[in-house]
Parts: structure tokens; sequence; C-alpha cells
């Protein structure tokens, strides 16, 4: 971030101090912080995946957003790329996954598989988009989306961040946002423990 | 100009009759369009000793299910092949739609059948009577009926073909959603509650593995200790999932769980038109979309009995080597990965990829999902100035890169003495098992398709079977890298070859008219054999479209190949495999 963005307008720093000395509000400096070092899960699903690897090899080099860093337990990261299709099989362990991740913590959902089902999306074993279960900050559309076009979601994420103050993120909040998301079982079909009511009442009502 | 005929397969009537062989019991399948032979249920195991011992049909190449819901009957079909190379043989057991739907099992007799009945079961409902460990293996336990039954229903159900009526020719679409009653992808037995329901868990995946107690010298008896890995761990490859019984560091018994990645390839397949399906295969092996179309057009183009225009034909050929190249150095560059040499050879490995993806968004616009095959062609053509830079590729760039690394690697001490006796495989239970592809030929058998049943125009060029001997993780790696210099042989030979003309001997057309009957595609894909089994009955859509994805068969014997090695070494025999999720789940 150079000079001019970080310095808060109308503050008077003399002349020989402007070089070591900012005036700036939290919230600047805060989202400076981690809008530059989003490191992002290792964790791929599908074809996407491959051009999420591709996006962090020398071509395209993602090293440049300060995103190289990929980290394989979730702990560690603030960013889930939801990059593939998702099967009903494999969300419950992605709903696993996106609860241990610490905040702040942002989902991108990469291509069309992820954003809405895609190509996949009449397919018995296919979730329509990952937006069913996990609070997305970005839709990347593709199929699969190019390299470019992930950096392009990812600078959209950076921009994101920035507009955010920590006085009103949902993390920081009391709210239903602020608890964890429960994870689906695998019954006869995939049970959404949020919709359990829902799900008893349209099934006693179905013949079959 | 269209010169190459699809070779009509001459299973029938040729020196394998078997109805000769067994008078009054087995009878040649006599539908118009079908091939081979029918077995009476109850002489399945007799026959297929006799075909596996007397005919020498050493390698069983599917086992799929068909269900005939119309004439409520049931088919099992399976391929075999021989090792030494000719045509294969086709032979089904049918048997009433009535459950339980039984057929023996062949796991006694070819023991690749494992995971492709297991699948089939899942799928279809076929319950095979033997088969020691008959569990879901693509959906989960507990799951609601089998889905690639003619009467089954997804959720997002809309019509049994498509283009479905409310996008063409009325054009008032809607959203799936609005249609289900759950307002979801979901559907659920009457009267459901989800509250009181257990779910079954990973219960019987644990249970899989084989239990064993060890005394010590003490008279002590120590316990075994189960690891998980997956479905998200940093080294498998995709959303693989293993569960592991371990004895200190020694992998005593080994499930692999797979279906994290099922998109239901055949369900979707079986409702779209035959062209419609093109894009689809893309999407199976990722890495090698235009050999996955290789496979799928020539198996529509057996159907459909048309010839493939000359020039498309030395297209087809030289995008399929440009992939094989490509995979085979992204293989190992993750080989590397694997082996903790943490990204530096992949990124060289992805260097090259680059080139070669460009060339394929230069003729087909994607750099990945290529769409590029048609029936009787390509979509579109080469331009000179794209050939020219795949002669720069294959001429110049390409083969330095292999030598670079080649010279970098294959000497490399840590390397060396990290793959050198690790073994993976032996020829004779590589067979057994149906196993294909490079892990096969690293085991010393030089089973190659390219060689051993030629498709598309292979027979005109000069070029070896790679082979080795050892069948240990260094050979697995050495076969690539001689796989690598065959197939720029090949590509230099095409590149001069290459004649002008037309790139489809057929019209451009959204519908193909498909004959019914049924067909068995198959190529070597830088994986394995990769067959695509079709049957036509005459509509727009296929009635069955099953993929034999080389990475779901190859990983049959993973236990065998584990079992005894230490854990450390897992994930390099699990990469040395060479799967890629999208197909291994499809």
């Amino acid at each position: 971030m150079d000079k001019e963005s970080l310095n808060l307008p109308g503050y008077d720093i003399p002349e020989d101090m402007q070089s070591a000395v900012a005036v700036t509000t939290l919230d600047r400096i805060y989202n400076w912080g981690r809008r530059s070092s989003v490191w992002p899960l290792m964790f791929g699903l599908a074809c996407c995946a491959i051009e999420m690897i591709v996006a962090q090899t020398a071509r395209f080099d993602l090293a440049r957003f300060g995103m190289e860093v990929m980290r394989p337990p979730p702990r560690q990261s603030d960013l889930m790329i939801v990059a593939g299709t998702v099967t009903k099989k494999m969300v419950p362990a992605i709903v696993r996954l996106y609860n241990q991740m610490p905040e702040p913590k942002y989902v991108v959902a990469m291509g069309a598989c992820a954003s809405s089902g895609g190509p996949f999306k009449e397919g018995y074993n296919v979730v329509a988009g990952i937006d069913k279960f996990l609070p997305v900050d970005v839709y990347i559309p593709g199929c699969p989306p190019t390299p470019q076009a992930l950096i392009a979601g990812l600078i959209k994420l950076q921009e994101k961040i920035d507009k955010q103050s920590i006085r009103n993120v949902r993390w920081y909040q009391k709210g239903p946002d602020s608890v964890e998301v429960p994870v689906p079982i695998l019954g006869p079909d995939l049970i959404d423990p949020r919709r359990n009511p829902d799900i008893r009442e349209t099934a006693s009502r179905n013949e079959g | 100009m269209a010169t190459t005929i699809p070779q009509t397969e001459t299973t029938q009537p040729s020196a394998t009759d078997l109805s000769a062989r067994f008078p009054g019991i087995v009878s040649a399948d006599t539908r118009p369009g079908f091939k081979g032979w029918i077995v009476p249920k109850q002489n399945l195991l007799e026959v297929a000793t006799v075909i596996r011992d007397e005919l020498g049909y050493d390698l069983l190449s599917t086992v799929t299910g068909v269900d005939y819901f119309p004439d409520n009957k049931m088919e099992v079909v399976y391929h075999a092949y021989k090792t030494t190379g000719g045509p294969g043989l086709e032979f089904k057991v049918q048997v009433p739609r009535e459950d339980p739907v039984e057929v023996p099992s062949l796991i006694d007799i070819w023991p690749g059948v494992d995971f492709q009945e297991r699948e089939a079961w899942d799928l279809l409902g076929i319950r095979f009577t033997g088969h020691p460990d008959l569990r879901r293996i693509l959906m989960w336990e507990g799951f609601h009926g089998h889905p690639l039954r003619k009467d089954w229903k997804e959720g997002f159900y809309e019509e049994e073909f498509k283009p479905f009526k409310s996008r063409w020719p009325s054009g008032q679409f809607y959203m799936a959603e609005d249609k289900n009653p759950y307002h979801d992808n979901l559907g659920f037995p009457p009267n459901f509650d989800p509250e009181k329901y257990i779910p079954e868990g990973d219960a019987l995946v644990y249970g899989s593995l084989t239990r064993y107690s060890v005394k010590n010298e003490e008279g002590l008896s120590t316990d075994h200790i189960i690891v998980n890995m997956g479905p998200q761990h940093p080294s498998t490859h995709g959303v693989f999932r293993a569960a592991l019984m371990l004895d200190g560091e020694t992998i005593m018994s080994l499930k692999p769980v797979i279906g994290y990645l099922h998109r239901n390839h055949e369900k979707i397949g079986e409702r779209n038109t035959f062209l419609l399906n093109m894009p689809y295969t893309d999407r199976l092996d990722y890495f090698n979309s235009m050999a996955n179309n290789f496979g799928y057009a020539l198996a529509v183009e057996k159907l459909m009995n048309i010839p493939v225009a000359e020039r498309a034909d030395y297209i087809r050929v030289i995008m399929a080597e440009l992939t094989r190249v490509q995979n085979h150095i992204v293989f190992i560059g993750n080989l590397l990965n694997d082996l903790g040499a943490m990204y530096t050879p992949a990124l060289y490995a992805f260097e090259e990829r680059e080139l070669i993806l460009d060339i394929f968004e230069a003729v087909s616009g994607a750099r990945m999902m290529c769409n590029y095959f048609r029936f009787g062609g390509v979509v579109r053509d080469v331009p000179d100035d794209v050939m020219q830079k795949i002669k720069d590729l294959v001429y110049e760039r390409l083969p330095a890169r292999t030598e670079e690394m080649d010279r970098f690697l294959t000497e490399n001490e840590v390397l060396v003495s990290r793959l050198k006796g690790v073994h993976v495989i032996d020829g004779e239970t590589a067979v057994k098992y149906s196993v294909t592809g490079p892990l096969l030929r690293a085991a010393g058998v030089p089973y190659d398709i390219r060689r051993a049943d030629p498709y598309s125009i292979y027979d005109r060029f000069e070029f070896d079977v790679a082979m080795r001997t050892n069948g240990d993780l260094y050979d697995n790696y050495l076969i690539r890298l001689d796989e690598i210099w065959q197939s720029l042989r090949i590509l230099q030979q095409a590149i001069k070859q290459i004649p002008k003309g037309p790139i489809n001997s057929q019209k451009p057309q959204y519908q193909v008219r498909v004959p019914a009957g049924e067909a068995y595609g198959r190529i070597e894909s830088p994986k394995g054999e990769l067959g695509f089994y079709v049957i036509s009955n005459g509509k727009p859509n296929p009635w069955r479209y099953h993929v034999r994805a080389p990475s779901f068969v190859n990983i049959t014997p993973l236990e065998k190949i584990c079992v005894g090695n230490k854990i450390a070494d897992f994930v390099a025999l699990f990469g040395v495999i060479d799967v890629v999720m999208g197909e291994l789940d499809r």
C-alpha cells in the first residue's frame, strides 16, 4: 500500500517526518495487513483445482498477491477456494474444514460447479453450489476459470476486504452467522440439519 | 479423402466360437448391432474359466451392467482381451429384473473385477454372489436406491431425455429448485424423519480392514493403529480417502474410500444426446481431455460406422500424443512432490504443460476442456502458425526439456534411494487385477493398445512399446520418460505425414443419427485403457453409456500394492498409479 492510500487526508504531518510517520485508522491498517497475506487452504476438489495450481506456477504467480502460501491444515488458512464440483458425499468434510478455519475467513466459489452445480447440477450426488452451506464472498465464473480469472476474483476479494470494518464484520458479532455451520449428514439423501422440520414435513406429505 | 474405415470388430465369427465349445449352453447375441455371447448364469464360472485358461483371454477389461427396464431384464457385460494383442471377446449374462438381481461374482477368476462389481452393485443393484466385500463404492452406505436403474429418478429430474421440452422448442425454462418439493436436489422416502435417523457412518469401512492380533515375546497382545487419510490430504491426488491399518510403520491392511467426486457422468450421459456427451468426457480425466474425446469419438463412430477424415486422424493423433507428453511430464513433477521435493520439480513440469495447453487453446478455444473431437473428425482445423508452434515444441523444446529432466532427476541420489527397490506390482498380479497402462508395462508386460489392438492410424507409425521389468517405483518413473520419447517419435512422424484436406467426413450437425447396437471404443490413454461402452437403441440418446476408467480399475490392487510397505511410501505408491479423481469417481 502506498503512502497516499494509507494516510488519512487532513492530517498535517511535518515534512521531515513524512517518510517515517503515517496517520491512519485501525480499519485501514488492519485490512491492509489481511488483504496482503490471504493464505488459501490447500484444498482442491476437481478440474478447477488444476487451474488453481497453475495460478501458483511461474507464468501466473499468485505470490505477487501474497497468496502463494497454500496451507494444508485449515487452522492456518484464511481463505477457502472451493475449486470444483461439490458432491453430497464430500460436503460434510467441506463444512467441517470451514468450521475449523479461524476467523476472519473467506470463501471463494471457483467455477460453475462450486457456484451453482454447473454442468453437473442435475446429478444425484451433486450439491447445486456451495452457497447452500457456506457464505460465499466471491463467485468466479468459468468451467474451469482460467488462472487469470481466478486472479481477477482474488483481487475482487481484496477489494472486499478493503471495505470491511472490524466494528461490523460478522465474526465479531453475535448472530446466526457467527456460529458454526452444522455439518450435514449422509442419510438416504443429504440431510441439512438446519432444515430438519422442513424435510420431515415435506416427506410426510410426499407419497413416494 | 476419407480413407480410414473404423475397424469392424472380429469378435464373431472368429476362432473363438464359444457356442461350438459349449453347445446348447452358450448362444450368440443375435440382436441387430450386438456382438458377443450370452452365457447362462449357472454356467458363468465354468465358461469364464475356459475363456481365461483355454482361450487365453487373460485380461478382463470391463464389467458393467445394463438395465433393460422395458424388457424386464438386466444384463452384465464382460469384455476380455489377450495381453498378447488382438481383438477381444465379449460375453454377457442376462437375468430377470426382479429383486434380488443375482449374478455369480468372477472375483476368483479375475480379481480385477472387485471394484467394478461393487460399482455395478452400487449403481445398478446387481448383487454379485460370492463377492467377499460387496459394499457401495461411489455412493455412501444408506443411500436410497440404485441410481443408474432406468426407473430411478434424481431430485432434479425433469424429463427422460434431452433436449428438455422446456428449453427447446418452448424456451420456457424454470429453476430446477422450483419443481422439487424440497426445493433442492433431494429426495427422501415417504415419512422420513431426519431427527430419528441414525447414519451408518464409517463402521463398515473400518470393519472391512483385516483384523489381526500380535503377541510379543512377553505374551502381551499389541494393538493395531487405524489411520485415516483424506479426503482432504495435501498429497493424495484430489479427494481420495484411504483407511489404513498399521503395525508400527508397516501397512497391514488398506481400504480405499472413493466417490467424493462422483459426478454422475453415466446418469447424465444417458439423458444427454450423443454429441452433448463430448464436453462431459473432457471432465473425466481433466489432465487429458483430448484423450477422453478420442475414446468416446471412436466408440460412437464404431456404432455409426462412419469413416474419419484423413487429416483429422492425424490431428487426433498429434493431440493425443501431446496430451500424453504433458501428462507424463506433470506426473514426474507430482511424483517428486509426493516424495517431498515440494513444488520445484512440479513448477518445471507445469512450465512445459503451459506451452502444450497454448496449442490446445489455439485449436479448440479452451485450455483444459477442449471439446475438440467430433464424430467423423475434429471441430476446427489446425492453422499453419499453430502447426509451426507444434513443430518447434516437438523438435526442439520438448526433447531438450525432457533431457534436462532426465539429467537432473534420473541419477539423483535421493530420488534413486527413495524409488529403487520399492516394489509396486509384478506382471502376473497386474494382469490378474486388470491393471493397464504404464503401471502394467513397468511390470514387464508390453501391453499397449496402440500396438496390441491398433485404433485410428497408429498402425502407420514406427514406435516401440516402452517396457521395464522390475516393477518398482524407479521403473515406474523411468517408463514415463521412455513413453515421452516414444510419443515425440510418433509426433515427429505425424507432423511430417499430415496431409491437407477436410477435417470431418460428416456435415457438422447438432443431432447425429446413431443406429441401434452396442460398441466398445478403447484407447491407450496416458493412464491406461480408457474405454467407452455405448448402447444405442436408435433414439437420439444413448441407452447405456459406461466409462471404463483406467484410474478406477488401476486402484483395484491398491491394498495388494501397499501391504508390507511403509506408510511413508504410501503416497508415492499411490502416486505412481497416476489417478485423477474426475475419472476415478466419474
